[in-house]
């Protein structure tokens, strides 16, 4: 899949943007070669990615995660697609032959860390207005979170990140895959509207679908426009209120946990 | 909406990358590729930009955005193209197993910098 392409790190000679002889020779704007320029300028060559310093965690994070054989998944989407109602019916029937654990981004509120901490899981709060109120979670705010975890003792992390079809789509945590969650009540548009969301995750849920009775909602053309944004993406229909059409679900879950495991 | 972080990034970047010889020069202008895909809008960063490189030598820096289409190529008939619209399928063979040659850029190519020793340097 092309959707881990970005987190190969395109340029990595951070400390060497500045020498007098650049890598490449053919950069169409010119200029690039250091000289002083009529204009009183000189142009330097930097060549990094803007978000180089969260790869470089999310890759320190991903090792981590290699190491203590900890299966991550960074569940995304829209405010209200009901996240925290699908992980607590998936955690219900997951424990305790998974061992989880949850990291919970949020703006503002424990809401939903004391829902998901009902199922005796361990969670953990996150509240990016300590961070400025970002719109997402970043790979240092994930690896900063760990320290209240004992991964050795888990087989999943489940991080559900801060409500969001945008932002977190472009930060790597060091997740093992990513799953959005699009809600019936929301326009069938959406992968159109967010194309890189759709891209960047591996999997779609597609939930509420016990309201489809009352909605004038195309769940065909929903599924077609997935598609057409990242085709081949496995989309599961599902209602987290009724538990209808969990068992393809868990069973994919459970599949990617055991291969990362080993157990 | 996290353009005000990516400001702050590129503002962090292109100070680390003015050459010690030229220590105390400011930034004119910084040279950005964002991809079509990236989730950045460019009004929006261009806005930040400039409240954030207040005080530093980005001061008053232009920040000039170079946006990179999103190129595709099909791995199975090796076709490859423009994609305009959010549609990912190959549109000769009509296949899935495409991948993404350019489009995700989010990049600093180069800054520009105040030199004293350029021939031609205005005050």
């Amino acid at each position: 899949m092309d959707m881990n392409n970005h987190r190969t790190p395109l340029h990595r000679h951070h400390k060497d943007g500045h020498h007098r002889h650049p890598h490449s020779q053919s950069h169409p704007r010119g200029g690039f070669d250091n000289a002083p320029r009529e204009s009183g300028t000189r142009e330097i060559q930097v060549v990094r990615r803007v978000l180089d310093a969260n790869d470089v965690i999310a890759e320190q994070n991903r090792t981590l995660f290699a190491d203590k054989g900890v299966f991550v998944l960074n569940v995304m989407s829209s405010p209200g697609s009901g996240k925290t109602t699908t992980l607590e019916q998936t955690l219900g029937e997951i424990l305790p032959e998974i061992r989880c654990a949850v990291i919970v981004g949020d703006i503002c509120t424990t809401n939903d860390a004391d829902r998901l901490s009902a199922s005796g899981t361990p969670v953990i709060q996150i509240n990016t207005d300590e961070f400025g109120g970002d719109c997402h979670l970043a790979a240092h705010v994930i690896g900063n979170a760990l320290g209240g975890l004992d991964l050795e003792t888990l087989d999943l992390l489940i991080v559900e990140n801060v409500g969001n079809l945008v932002c977190p789509a472009e930060f790597d945590i060091g997740e093992d895959s990513r799953v959005v969650v699009l809600s019936v009540t929301e326009g069938e548009d959406k992968p159109l509207k967010y194309p890189l969301m759709f891209r960047e995750c591996e999997t779609a849920l597609l939930n509420k679908i016990d309201l489809l009775p009352y909605l004038d909602f195309d769940k065909d053309l929903a599924v077609r426009n997935i598609r057409q944004v990242h085709p081949e993406m496995p989309v599961f229909e599902i209602s987290a209120k009724t538990m209808e059409g969990f068992t393809p679900w868990l069973e994919w879950l459970k599949g990617k946990v055991a291969a990362k495991t080993g157990r | 909406m996290h353009e005000m972080g990516i400001a702050l990034q590129i503002i962090e970047i292109a100070t680390e990358s003015i050459p010690a010889e030229h220590v105390g020069a400011r930034v004119e202008r910084v040279y950005l590729e964002v991809g079509k895909l990236a989730a950045v809008v460019p009004e929006s960063l261009r806005f930040c930009f400039g409240i954030a490189s207040e005080k530093t030598p980005l001061d008053g820096a232009e920040l000039v955005i170079e946006e990179i289409p999103v190129i595709a190529r099909c791995r199975d008939c090796n076709h490859q193209w423009t994609i305009e619209q959010a549609a990912f399928s190959c549109i000769a063979c009509n296949g899935g197993n495409i991948e993404l040659l350019s489009g995700r850029e989010l990049d600093i190519r180069s800054i520009e910098i105040t030199d004293e020793d350029a021939p031609h340097g205005h005050e």
